[in-house]
């Protein structure tokens, strides 16, 4: 039956409002990070592990990832790491690009 | 020969050919996902759209990694004066708390559709939608004031690199026009909701549509990270 099978997702409330506030301070550690001006690696890997976090709790509990079966899990999160090997490629690209520019277009610059 | 077309036509009966044929090999009952068909749908196309979103932060990495002038910096960029002091990146970071709260009612819309308490189901869907509404209005705000005041285009800006602009309105736009879908489509499913147009089913279609606008502030957590903090 249809409806026997989609019975599952049925969570006390009382979770999501833990994940509700945690997204809320997570939010407010990274508008804190531009706040107080942090700068460089300290900056870059506090927003990145913040995003992760916050894209974490929300795929997995407001989107009921966690509940759901394997199948569902790999055929939805696997896919989506072929774009780190786009962002391989086009890091490699862009750094080629801007050391062409700053051959040819930027007189003196500097730029090797 | 005939033998052969005398089993092609036996084999007919069971398995039609042509597009038929297809219809009937991709329907016989073969389920590789445990859940309502629409919610598997949902879920293919929010994968789809992950790629939409990741190939156009991809771009945005690249331009900004391949520019030899300096990028405008995000943070004074979408500063607000508010009570004659500079608040940097305030108007992101209030949308960003505007949108999280959507995400919150609609987990919770979810919850009391499978109650089947179809007024506080639909209640806390508009909520959810009027969030989205604010934040798109919000968002256009911003756009104003970066056009008009700040003098930003797709093609150039006065701050800095070029590509800037085009990111810019490339990136949030597509996402802003992702809430817009979302409210329209957040207000519809919570009207029929209310009228009881659900009742003979067991209430998926409220999870499938917060699974829409989860995936909403999903990339609004990545847009916040990439383009406004980096």
């Amino acid at each position: 039956m249809e409806h026997a099978l989609a019975q599952g997702q049925q969570h006390p409330i009382s979770l999501y409002l833990t994940v509700w506030i945690l997204l809320f301070v997570l939010s407010a550690g990274s508008y804190a990070v531009d706040y107080f001006g942090l700068q460089g690696y300290l900056r870059w890997s506090l927003v990145v592990v913040i995003m992760l976090l916050k894209a974490g709790l929300i795929v997995a509990v407001f989107m009921h990832m966690r509940w759901e079966r394997l199948a569902l899990m790999c055929a939805i999160l696997v896919p989506p790491l072929c774009l780190l090997v786009l962002v391989a490629l086009m890091a490699v690209e862009g750094d080629y690009t801007f050391l062409t520019r700053g051959l040819f277009f930027v007189q003196g610059s500097g730029v090797p | 020969m005939a033998d052969h077309a005398e089993t092609a036509k036996a084999r007919n009966v069971t398995t039609p050919e042509g597009w038929r044929g297809i219809v009937t090999d991709w329907s016989s009952d073969k389920r590789a996902f445990q859940v309502p068909w629409g919610k598997a749908m949902m879920w293919i196309f929010l994968l789809s759209d992950t790629f939409i979103f990741g190939s156009f932060l991809t771009g945005y990495m690249t331009v900004r990694m391949s520019t030899t002038e300096p990028w405008p910096n995000p943070s004074e960029v979408f500063a607000l004066v508010i009570g004659g002091t500079k608040i940097p990146l305030i108007l992101i970071a209030i949308m960003t708390f505007i949108l999280i709260s959507s995400s919150g009612t609609m987990a919770m819309a979810v919850n009391f559709g499978y109650r089947r308490d179809r007024v506080k189901t639909m209640v806390l869907m508009l909520v959810t939608a009027v969030f989205g509404a604010t934040f798109v209005g919000m968002q256009a705000f911003e756009w104003t004031k970066l056009i008009v005041e700040e003098g930003v285009r797709p093609w150039g800006n006065p701050m800095g690199a070029a590509q800037f602009g085009s990111c810019f309105f490339m990136i949030t736009g597509f996402h802003g026009l992702h809430v817009t879908v979302g409210v329209i489509y957040l207000s519809i499913v919570a009207l029929k909701v209310f009228r009881g147009h659900y009742e003979h089913t067991n209430y998926e279609i409220v999870e499938i549509t917060g699974l829409y606008w989860h995936f909403v502030d999903l990339v609004w957590v990545f847009i916040f990270a990439f383009f406004y903090l980096w």
